[in-house]
């Protein structure tokens, strides 16, 4: 995104100009945090930028958000302060720029975390939103990509998609600028608690692991008190996760001061994923 | 039906997952990746070097290791494997 493209936007009559002042880095305290999660290369700093008039690096490898980078905006009278993330498959098999995103979006109690998902891949990006759906009720899903899906005969119910995931689901070309209004105004919805989430989850525990769980989660309340998803992280534990283990072992969980500086320098892979 | 590995597919071959071998991390890893039981895989590309190979898994390119195909017990057709 350049600043060209915003300042373009800014005449755009569908741009609802009177209502988003872009705030870029000078957000004080905020009424709102919302966080920008989402698959590697989905358009969440494309999204970012739009919203906040900062220039976060966008493009495909090796322009990839390897950090949080923060800003913000002003909706209707309202501070918002955006954290754009590290793409992520999933919250659970993380690599260390994954564990970034994982750590803000379990830990960093945004009020609200907008899904950003690929239309053209939306099996493959269900999977972290239904993660997200476990852990938290705030949640918005940004159908991004949608011209790339029509130019591949792909079309995507977005309303039946809401109702299933039961959040807000606005399809949206972010670097086009579509659906940058009806995101926001969803995000206010979901923020000021007017939308009333309905949201999809699968897990359904018996009673001998509810037992195991609420002694787990006991402790560790005990020991990290305050920590938002406690249960999350009883989970983690009884399937034996390593990553998990040792964050609690070594008293850094939930601690969000571990952004890596962006190096953009990794080996070239013929893929977009290592796994 | 003969078992194979997902490591064993020639590239341009499709096959199915059976199960994972792995446990811990590195099962979980290939779940986010999409590789559950009853999924098509397709060996696209060899990288130059031959490790990582591109596989075609749910409509993305996912690069995965020999030593994480390894892992993943696939059924395919005669032939299909080298
Ligand atoms: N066609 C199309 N391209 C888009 C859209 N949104 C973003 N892009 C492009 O997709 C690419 C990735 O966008 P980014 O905003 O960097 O994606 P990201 O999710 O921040 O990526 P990571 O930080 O690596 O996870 C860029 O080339 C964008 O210009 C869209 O709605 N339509
Ligand atoms: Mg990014």
């Amino acid at each position: 995104m350049t600043a060209q493209t915003v300042k373009l936007c800014e005449t755009c009559p569908a741009y609802d100009a009177s209502a988003l002042k872009r705030l870029g880095v000078k957000v004080g305290a905020a009424d709102y945090v919302v966080a920008l999660a989402g698959n590697p290369n989905t358009g969440k700093s494309t999204i970012f930028n739009a919203l906040t008039g900062l220039r976060q690096h966008v493009g495909n490898w090796p322009g990839k958000t390897v950090a949080r980078a923060e800003g913000g905006c002003d909706y209707n009278g309202r501070q918002y302060r955006l954290i754009d993330l590290p793409g992520t498959y999933s919250l659970l098999s993380t690599s260390v720029d994954e564990e970034i995103a994982r750590d803000f979006i379990l830990f960093g109690k945004p009020d609200v975390t907008i899904v950003v998902v690929d239309s053209t891949r939306l099996e493959r990006n269900l999977n972290l939103t239904l993660q997200i759906l476990e852990i938290t009720d705030r949640v918005v899903v940004a159908l991004n990509l949608i011209d790339e899906a029509q130019r591949h005969g792909i079309q995507v119910d977005a309303r039946h998609l809401s109702r299933r995931l039961g959040v807000p689901v606005i399809p949206m070309a972010a670097r086009r600028l579509q659906g940058i209004p009806e995101l926001l105004q969803a995000v206010e919805q979901v923020a000021k608690g007017l939308y009333a989430t309905r949201p999809h989850r699968i897990h359904q525990f018996g009673a001998k692991l509810e037992r195991a769980l609420n002694g787990l989660i006991a402790q560790i309340e005990q020991e990290y008190p305050g920590l938002p998803n406690a249960r999350w992280v009883a989970l983690r534990l009884l399937d034996a996760d390593a990553s998990i283990e040792q964050a609690i072992r070594e008293h850094r969980l939930g601690d969000l001061n571990r952004d890596v500086e962006a190096s953009g320098t990794e080996k070239a892979v013929p893929a977009e994923v290592v796994a | 039906m003969t078992r194979h590995t997902l490591d064993q597919l020639e590239i341009g071959n499709t096959a199915v997952v059976r199960r994972l071998n792995a446990g811990g991390a590195i099962r979980d890893r290939l779940m986010d990746m999409g590789l559950l039981p009853g999924t098509p895989v397709l060996a696209e590309f060899r990288s130059p070097l031959g490790d990582p190979v591109a596989y075609r898994i749910r409509g993305a390119l996912i690069a995965l290791r020999r030593s994480q195909a390894r892992e993943v017990e696939i059924d395919l057709s005669e032939g299909a494997c080298q």
